[in-house]
């Protein structure tokens, strides 16, 4: 398994190559200016010109993609156009809200979405059935904004429950960070929870046909560890699988999360570099967001083993 | 457990352990007690580049107004008040000037404040600023005779040096450290050391949600009470942080449960949502307010026609834009003047071609005189600038209704300044209108109102030619009076009537919200932390 | 999804695509709810073919003395910051916002299905594409289509363009794995044997095998990019606002939602019911063509 992983990682280079090279040209067409934007409303086009040559934009393609290229291969992630700060500061810093916002939302929803969409399966038809089914529906028909504005205004700014905006961290006390996680969690963990709830559903439905699992009613086992002990774990991989693929979807979500609750996450970060041409920011942080989709898959693959013996890499 | 079981259980022990748990006790109340205050501002954007020379972005010149001072500052009566600067003189044959610095000015490091430092400061900001380009061209040298004192000598007599040395707004001659002060002008600086009345602290600046001042424990105030920029700024507070909310519905409602404690500006928009809260007051700290402006391309078709740029002119409605910007008369008014109304300089010498009864008739007759053969007019809108965006749609409407073949290009405020750099024609990328706006202070006279001039491709965005516009603002450097001053700003703006440089489009004051635990706020233009306390 | 999910398909394909439509019909008989989300995207479609005679004024036509009235009987649905009318703007708007999903859709469908249909039978080149689509997969998509747009300029091209691209890279890999299984097939292998050529292949015995669930996967594609139409203009990188969409009124007057909530209320139903109607439509659809699709997704 550990040789199959490492072939999997290796593998990952030519797919973040391409990524890098993609990024890197898409930003170097891109018709924005940082320069003109950090000169001000008043500035002449000299200073614009000049301020341009001092951040280095004015070199050709090839020069750039290699100062960045070499750099990057040093562990520098370069430095922000804006802050002078390094990206690799900027990212750091902004990790955290994002890294928590999305572990609680992941617990979120699949500690709701589960559970439910079992219960879905086990009582097939039902009503539970179709009340689960038509919340799922709905839960990705919504934008997640509206929803997340829905519930500002209720429990936040009608019911005083819970802070309008803002994040606090772990470390500051976990009462505060959960009272302000809360809320956005929810708001991002709806459309997921919706997903899971139906594969779930789905595949459990799929398994119960099984005759192994009739073969475990007769043998007289109760009905919720049939669920539990064979069912939940022979259904595990599309469940599983859809998480993995969920992540990507979580965090378009999550930018927008993150401005209407004001969370300073990576999220965010990504946006607003994107909107002023902070191309260095840009750059680092698809990397990294790259990064994080190939060793979740990786991580959703080989936890295939674990839930079926059969497969063996 | 921990510490008593330490002291030991010896018969001496038992008096010492109490008293030390007295001793703790008398320190947590007594901490209690000296709180710090921590006002929470919500500024009106994010504080990306800490230089306040090298950007003109207003947010950086408010972060400049936090760290560092100034040599002389303007009051809430136009008048210079010296600031860092103790004594001045100007010799006879005014050529000369001597400034002498006050005692006991300190940069953040320690260091004091040399004369060495104040002049390597203005060279720095005199390359990129309009006013101190001005000075720069007039300055024979600058010379510091001591650490404390120092002279420049003009080429000729140059009334204005005071002035430039006290402007308010971007570019502010802020007095950093020579060392940094030598920074070539292009090029950013990374620290943040100045003399002013607080600290920036580094380690806590999260760009994009945080920035953090402590007070400055070794600042010299000035005795005076504070007016405007002038007069003494005492910090009351010991900490601020500037907490950037860009959701202006998630910023109301961070206000209303005071998460925060005052919010710079706020969408007028949102006022009924903090009315009701007996907590919050709302109000225009802001006496001067901004101008709204309709940029015109000079260089190319349809607007290089002086007589199209006029019929637009006759259309132009200001209290439709006065609305459409503020939302509220009380917020936003017309200013029919190419100075900012409120302001010395402002006038109403031929202002009837704006502010009388609209014409669209006599308007479109002057399209089809002009030539105009229904060639396509770009104009630019930036939709993330609420401004901009409200100023861009009722323009577009209000060509189409006279004839011209108006199209919007909507893109984000990075790109419309990108674009409005080009000098093309409309098909290769170019552009015939733009619209931003300028805080009060920038637009006072014609040696800041960069829009009102006539240098041709020297000129700001827009490239007009005018020869005798620039021949008046040349003349009004000149001018030996105040009244002088005032007449040529009269006839500049007639001028201005004729050839349309740009068209002014309302007045407008964005108000400010706080919480009624906050006193002290002073009313200017430029919103300033210092005198604020916090109950 | 990488589970192959289609059973083997019958014989060839006139005969295949006639039972398909025989299925589709019998079974969506049976799930009214599909039937009800297809006639609401039936009724989408209509409001915006015909929307300038369904009592509306100029969605553009701005008049800020008027700015901000609740809804009356000149103003069915209130005006907005500018004055404009917003009932006039939602019933426009259909035309951006099912314009959009629809286009993506289809866009994103065609050109998934070529790549996948190619890359699945020319192995040099599956290497390569598969990477690259593996690349493009690991950005996220709202981020790619910021800055894809912010690449271009604000346009609806642009904007379909760019949600297009980020969803191409799945119907590409559920394309492939479709034609991977498929390859083995008999009647395929004797096809390839007799020496029919590949376009005749692809054309004759790969595509029609592959309709149905690529179909249902279109219709996923375009509620999703309805929504993601939504969130761009919530960032700032959406449709140009002088072109009204349910996504950019609401983004819009989001800082209003307490002020003159109906401004969100009004295209929020609108957007969320029509995603709701094609998402519910695209399940009947599964439903219908293949029972087994129905248990995986």
């Amino acid at each position: 398994m550990l040789r199959y992983a490492l072939r999997r990682l290796a593998a990952t280079i030519p797919v973040m190559g391409v990524v890098a090279l993609f990024v890197f040209s898409l930003l170097y067409l891109s018709p924005g200016d940082p320069a003109a934007v950090i000169a001000g409303d008043i500035a002449t086009e000299e200073d614009i010109a000049r301020i341009r040559a001092s951040l280095g934009l004015d070199q050709p393609y090839f020069v750039r993609f290699g100062t960045w290229l070499w750099a990057l291969l040093q562990g520098d992630l370069g430095t922000s156009i804006f802050t002078g700060l390094p990206v690799s500061t900027l990212i750091g810093q902004r990790v955290e809200p994002t890294l928590a916002l999305t572990l609680c939302t992941l617990i979120v929803a699949i500690a709701l979405a589960v559970p439910l969409g079992v219960l879905a399966a086990a009582r097939a038809g039902g009503w539970i059935d179709r009340g689960v089914m038509a919340v799922a529906v709905l839960g990705f028909s919504v934008p997640v904004f509206v929803l997340a504005y829905a519930l500002v205004l209720l429990f936040a700014v009608q019911l005083e429950w819970l802070p309008v905006q803002g994040y606090s961290s772990i470390t500051k006390g976990f009462g505060p960070f959960i009272s302000h996680m809360i809320l956005p969690s929810v708001a991002l963990g709806i459309t997921y929870m919706a997903l899971i709830a139906r594969i779930t559903r789905a595949s459990m439905l799929d398994v119960l046909a099984q005759d192994y699992v009739r073969t475990a009613h007769a043998k007289g086992l109760a009905p919720g560890a049939v669920l539990t002990g064979h069912a939940l774990k022979n259904a595990a991989i599309p469940i599983v699988t859809i998480i993995g693929i969920g992540i990507a979807l979580l965090i378009g979500g999550v930018v927008v999360t993150e401005t209407v609750f004001a969370i300073p996450g990576i999220g965010r970060l990504t946006v607003d570099a994107i909107l002023r041409r902070d191309y260095p920011i840009i750059q680092g942080v698809t990397l990294l967001f790259s990064a994080i989709y190939v060793l979740v898959n990786l991580l959703v693959d080989l936890s295939y083993s674990l839930f079926d013996p059969r497969i063996r890499y | 457990m921990g510490l008593l079981s330490v002291v030991g259980r010896s018969p001496g022990s038992r008096a010492m352990s109490l008293s030390l748990v007295g001793a703790t006790c008398l320190l947590v109340a007594g901490s209690a007690l000296a709180q710090p205050k921590t006002l929470k501002f919500v500024p009106e954007a994010d504080l990306r580049s800490l230089d306040p020379i090298w950007t003109t972005a207003y947010i950086t010149r408010n972060h400049g107004y936090m760290v560092y001072d100034v040599l002389f500052a303007i009051d809430e009566k136009f008048q210079v008040q010296p600031q860092m600067v103790d004594k001045h003189e100007l010799s006879a044959d005014k050529l000369t000037y001597t400034f002498t610095l006050r005692d006991g000015l300190k940069f953040h490091d320690g260091q004091p404040v040399k004369a060495a430092d104040c002049i390597a400061s203005i060279q720095r900001w005199a390359k990129r600023d309009v006013f101190g380009q001005k000075l720069a061209d007039m300055t024979d040298s600058w010379t510091a005779v001591n650490d404390k004192t120092f002279r420049l000598k003009l080429k000729a007599p140059f009334p204005y040096v005071l002035d430039a040395l006290a402007k308010p707004s971007s570019n502010v001659p802020f007095i950093m450290p020579e060392r940094i002060a030598k920074t070539d002008a292009f090029t950013a600086i990374t620290e943040a050391v100045g003399s002013g009345p607080f600290r920036f602290v580094k380690e806590e600046w999260v760009p994009g949600n945080k920035v953090v001042y402590v007070k400055n424990g070794d600042y010299v105030p000035r005795k005076e009470p504070p007016s405007w920029g002038a007069g003494g700024k005492v910090a009351k507070v010991d900490r601020v942080e500037w907490i950037y909310i860009p959701d202006a519905a998630t910023a109301a409602a961070a206000l209303n449960a005071g998460e925060v404690d005052w919010w710079q500006q706020m969408p007028p928009d949102l006022i009924p949502l903090l009315a009701k809260n007996k907590d919050v007051k709302i109000e225009n700290t802001d006496p001067l307010g901004s101008i709204g402006l309709l940029r015109f391309n000079h260089l190319q078709v349809p607007f290089n026609n002086q007589k199209l740029r006029q019929a637009v002119l006759l259309v132009v409605d200001q209290n439709d834009y006065a609305i459409a910007i503020a939302g509220d008369p009380k917020n936003g008014k017309p200013c029919a003047s190419f100075f900012t109304c409120g302001t010395p300089l402002a006038n109403t010498v031929g202002s009837e071609v704006l502010t009388g009864k609209r014409d669209y008739e006599k308007a479109k007759a002057l399209v089809k005189e002009s030539g105009y053969k229904g060639e396509k007019v770009i104009v630019l809108d930036a939709t993330d600038q609420p401004i901009v965006h409200a100023q861009a749609l009722l323009t577009g409407e209000m060509l189409r209704k006279i004839g011209i073949n108006a199209e919007l290009a909507a893109s984000d405020w990075g790109t419309l300044i990108t674009r409005r750099s080009s000098k093309e024609p409309v098909d290769k990328g170019g552009w015939s209108i733009f619209h931003t706006w300028f805080v009060g202070p920038d637009i006072v006279n014609p040696a800041l109102n960069s829009p009102l001039r006539g240098a041709g491709e020297k000129s700001w965005f827009g490239w007009p030619t005018d020869p005798k516009l620039e021949e008046l603002r040349d003349a009004w450097f000149n001018a030996p009076t105040a009244a002088d001053q005032k007449k040529i700003a009269e006839e500049m703006q007639k001028r201005a009537w004729e050839t349309v440089p740009f068209i002014p489009t309302a007045q407008f004051i964005i108000p400010t919200a706080y919480r009624t635990s906050l006193s002290g706020i002073i009313r200017s233009p430029v919103t300033f932390l210092w005198n604020v306390e916090k109950k | 999804m990488d589970s192959p999910a289609i059973a083997a398909p019958a014989a060839d394909s006139p005969a295949a695509a006639g039972t398909l439509w025989r299925q589709l019909g019998g079974t969506l008989r049976r799930h009214p709810t599909a039937i009800a989300g297809g006639v609401v995207l039936l009724l989408m479609v209509l409001v915006a073919i015909f929307a300038p005679w369904l009592g509306t004024t100029d969605p553009l036509s701005v008049a800020p003395v008027r700015r901000l009235r609740p809804p009356s009987a000149q103003h069915w649905f209130g005006t907005d910051m500018l004055g404009r009318d917003v009932y006039s703007r939602v019933m426009y708007g259909a035309r951006v916002s099912v314009t959009v999903g629809l286009a993506v859709a289809l866009v994103g469908t065609v050109t998934g299905l070529a790549i996948g249909l190619v890359t699945g039978f020319v192995r040099w080149l599956d290497a390569i594409v598969m990477r690259v689509m593996d690349g493009l997969m690991s950005i996220p998509s709202v981020l790619l289509a910021i800055a894809l747009i912010s690449l271009t300029k604000a346009s609806l091209g642009n904007v379909i363009f760019a949600i297009a691209i980020a969803e191409v890279p799945r119907v590409v890999r559920l394309v492939r794995s479709l034609v991977l299984t498929l390859r083995e097939q008999p009647y395929v292998e004797a096809a390839i044997a007799s020496g029919t050529r590949l376009p005749r292949i692809l054309v004759r015995h790969i595509l029609p095998n592959t309709m149905a669930p690529v179909l249902v996967q279109a219709t996923y594609i375009c509620a999703s990019a309805m929504i993601t139409e939504a969130i761009l203009s919530f960032i700032g990188a959406g449709t140009p606002p002088d072109i009204p969409s349910w996504g950019n009124i609401m983004a819009e007057s989001r800082s209003l939602i307490q002020i003159a909530g109906t401004l969100l209320l009004f295209p929020g139903i609108f957007l969320s019911l029509t995603v709701l109607s094609v998402n519910l439509l695209g399940d009947g659809m599964r439903d219908a063509l293949d029972p087994r699709l129905a248990r995986r997704l």
